[in-house]
């Protein structure tokens, strides 16, 4: 069977969930890949959403927000356009394509362009083929121990 | 009553925390007294054969530093389990790999290639001579203990009751720790984190903080710090924010930035990623290019957000197949 990449979307609630709820109710076809999540906020996603998301076997993570100027909360999304290339920095630097992190603005009407972006991800982490890393293979071995939640 | 059994072992660690149970002074007389030390190569004389005659859960407690590295760290540590009631990571290096667990940013091949062929100071013949685990001599074949590609915490080998963070931890809330079992009050639930605060290292800081905007980054030696002054503020990437308290912020007040030896705060699973979340909260950039330059002056961001927690982290090694 062909390589299906697994996606995460870190869904905005007020704007790019809204707009893929549009992207459903005007039957836009896009690809099935995406599994999303919705959060209040672009800035509401904590860089360590996304590390956990790789931890766990995503082929690739989307950020989706209100565009810049249009935050429900005024500059929440300016914390986004800080983390996410800092991020990809950081994932390069582990030795992921920064290529699997992409950030993306879609207002609640722009049903269409949510519906291209997850086609346009999910077509890119195709070509790029399956993430494997070594914590994959690390935390799956018998015996292993991987206290990774808080230290409480 | 018999006096509590107390055993203490070094992993892969600089020894540093031994010398720091020691930099208690005088109160290391009061630790010798009130415990039956039965193990603790760095200062008394026993062999890992008078640990395996021991019965099983005859240690009381167990302070076991460094990180896992090798076969006979992990072999230790399994024994060490298996013999005490009370397991402590003490020190970064156990609970999160510490300065060894940098060794996951590369391979062993390469530390291997690197250390006995390639170094500019290493003259190697046939290629480089490499240690070899086992090794045949007239006397019979030696066997040496086998590196490990990845470095662990003690907690990804073995059940960990307690943690005692630092590097290395400090004297005196060792002593906090010592007394608090001596006192003889119920112990803390299993996973805690013993001898460390519940905020940041910022809590601790005496430097003065006002807003937080910055352009522009500076490493330490670049930039004369103000003496009063938050480091960060000063555009020095100091790991304050994403650090627990517990050590006095012993760093910056001493002009040197946190480098997150405390590991993260509670409830933080990542320090890495909260260093991100916290550093991009305060550039002061609203456009891409902008940003990009800014970030850009950060050198290095894996090797500063992870110093000590790599090994610990959410992805714990760097892949050197996609990129590479």
């Amino acid at each position: 069977m062909a390589f299906e990449p697994k996606i995460v979307g870190f869904l905005c609630n007020w704007c790019s969930y809204t707009g893929a709820d549009l992207a459903g109710v005007s039957r836009i076809k896009s690809a099935p890949n995406m599994r999303i999540i919705r959060t209040m906020c672009s800035g509401r996603v904590d860089p360590a959403f996304i590390l956990k998301a790789f931890q766990l076997g995503a082929d690739g993570v989307v950020v989706m927000g209100c565009h810049l100027g249009d935050c429900h909360y005024q500059e929440g999304n300016y914390k986004t356009i800080r983390r996410i290339p800092f991020l990809k920095k950081l994932i390069e630097q582990f030795g992921i394509d920064p290529r699997r992190l992409r950030l993306e603005w879609v207002s609640a009407s722009e049903g269409d362009r949510f519906a291209e972006v997850v086609n346009e991800f999910t077509q890119e982490m195709r070509t790029l083929g399956p993430l494997k890393l070594p914590v994959h293979e690390l935390m799956g071995k018998n015996g292993e121990r991987a206290k990774h939640a808080v230290h409480e | 009553m018999a006096k509590p059994r107390l055993a203490l072992y070094w992993a892969a660690s600089c020894g540093g925390c031994e010398i720091a149970v020691l930099d208690v002074q005088e109160k290391i007389l009061d630790i010798a007294n009130a415990f039956d030390i039965v193990f603790w190569p760095v200062a008394m004389d026993f062999k890992y054969d008078d640990v395996r005659r021991m019965d099983d859960k005859s240690i009381d407690i167990c302070l076991f530093n460094g990180a896992i590295r090798n076969s006979e760290n992990n072999e230790i540590a399994e024994l060490l389990r298996k013999k005490s009631k009370v397991l402590v990571a003490f020190g970064s290096c156990s609970m999160e790999g510490g300065i060894p667990g940098l060794a996951n940013l590369t391979t062993k091949d390469d530390i291997l290639k690197f250390v006995y062929k390639d170094s500019p100071s290493t003259v190697s013949t046939n290629g480089g001579t490499y240690p070899q685990t086992h090794t045949k001599m007239p006397e019979g074949e030696i066997e040496i203990p086998e590196m490990w590609d990845t470095v662990k915490s003690l907690d990804q080998v073995v059940d960990v009751e307690y943690y005692i963070p630092g590097c290395p931890p400090q004297p005196e809330q060792i002593w906090n720790v010592v007394s608090y079992i001596l006192s003889g009050q119920p112990l803390p639930p299993s996973g805690a984190i013993l001898g460390a605060g519940e905020k940041s290292c910022c809590d601790e800081c005496t430097r003065t903080k006002s807003e937080k905007k910055l352009k522009q980054f500076y490493r330490p030696f670049e930039i004369q710090a103000k003496p009063d002054e938050c480091l960060l503020e000063q555009g020095i990437v100091c790991m304050g924010p994403a650090t627990r308290d517990g050590c006095g912020a012993l760093c910056p007040k001493a002009g040197m930035p946190c480098r997150g030896c405390y590991g993260p705060p509670p409830n933080v699973s990542d320090q890495g990623a909260k260093m991100i979340s916290a550093l991009s909260s305060v550039i002061d950039a609203h456009e891409a290019d902008e940003i990009d330059r800014i970030l850009n002056q950060i050198a290095d961001p894996i090797g500063t957000f992870y110093r000590f927690s790599l090994a610990h982290s959410l992805l714990r090694r760097v892949d050197k197949h996609e990129t590479h």
